[in-house]
């Protein structure tokens, strides 16, 4: 370690941002979509006779709130998917190329 | 009607929140467990967490970035990880550089010692100045927001990273000299 060394790049060197993979995205759609699930079935479970209770009346307004904002959100997942699914651009390079550095060091660090 | 247009301000909010700090959550989330797959898990859950309580965060935000509190749910998520679990990183952090690096292979290469020495040092920090490091070096966060995530006041939050630093930079040279 030089004497010069300068702590902020070398530590900007060593904790690089880390890129998640495809599959993330995947399973947040999954699980956005539970969520919205849950919600509606909170509306079909709720029964008209509840209604005359003024007590009953926040929790489905929360889930028509929850449930509507998963589908909107689920959108732009989606949308943000099919623009990743480019072959060899993207993520989808990117991870490949991480791959392919990965094992490269790992086949020299292994000499 | 004022609902509707409510709920469409708050999809369009939270998908930008998603699009521009999944990285973010990801790198903090991988810096913290050490492996990908609990990393994922981490990121999912605190997204998941974020939407449900993502009206009442933007409200008392009064406009400031959402970024620190998307941190602090990774933080606390993370912490529910290990004392639920009785879990600790699988990997070290050195792992972590090595495949995330957006380096050359020649880079790695040439500069892997080196990182590792920081790397190895950073390991060895106690955990908030680690958590500091991490927040400041891999999510590019500024004190301000760092603060906000670890709760601590601006003044001590700049504290905590000088301290960290300068005992990162001790440890080093310790090593260097042995």
């Amino acid at each position: 370690m030089s004497e010069a060394m300068d702590m902020d790049a070398l530590l900007r060197s060593a904790l690089v941002p880390v890129e998640p993979s495809e599959g993330l995205s995947d399973r947040l759609e999954r699980g956005l979509s539970e969520l919205t699930d849950a919600a509606a079935g909170e509306l079909a479970d709720w029964e008209l006779g509840a209604m005359r209770d003024p007590r009953n009346w926040g929790r489905p307004a929360a889930a028509m709130v929850v449930g509507g904002a998963a589908a909107g959100a689920l959108v732009l997942v989606r949308a943000r998917q099919r623009q990743r699914r480019r072959p060899e651009r993207g993520l989808a390079a990117l991870g490949k190329g991480l791959a392919e550095a990965a094992h490269d060091l790992g086949r020299r660090l292994g000499r | 009607m004022h609902q509707d247009a409510n709920k469409r301000r708050l999809d369009s909010e939270f998908t930008e929140l998603y699009r521009s700090h999944l990285r973010d959550v990801y790198s903090y989330s991988y810096y913290r467990v050490g492996n990908h797959h609990d990393a994922e898990d981490l990121t999912e859950q605190t997204f998941l967490q974020a939407y449900r309580h993502f009206e009442r965060a933007q409200r008392e935000s009064h406009g400031r970035p959402l970024r620190p509190w998307l941190i602090r749910i990774a933080h606390n998520l993370a912490a529910n990880y290990y004392r639920d679990r009785s879990r600790r990183p699988q990997t070290q952090l050195e792992d972590a550089a090595v495949v995330s690096a957006p380096h050359s292979t020649a880079e790695l290469a040439e500069g892997r010692q080196e990182l590792r020495e920081v790397l190895d040092g950073v390991s060895q920090l106690p955990e908030d100045r680690r958590e500091a490091l991490i927040m400041r070096f891999a999510l590019g966060m500024d004190n301000r927001e760092i603060a906000r995530a670890i709760d601590r006041s601006e003044g001590a939050t700049k504290v905590l990273i000088h301290r960290a630093i300068k005992q990162l930079e001790q440890g080093l040279k310790e090593s260097e000299d042995e």
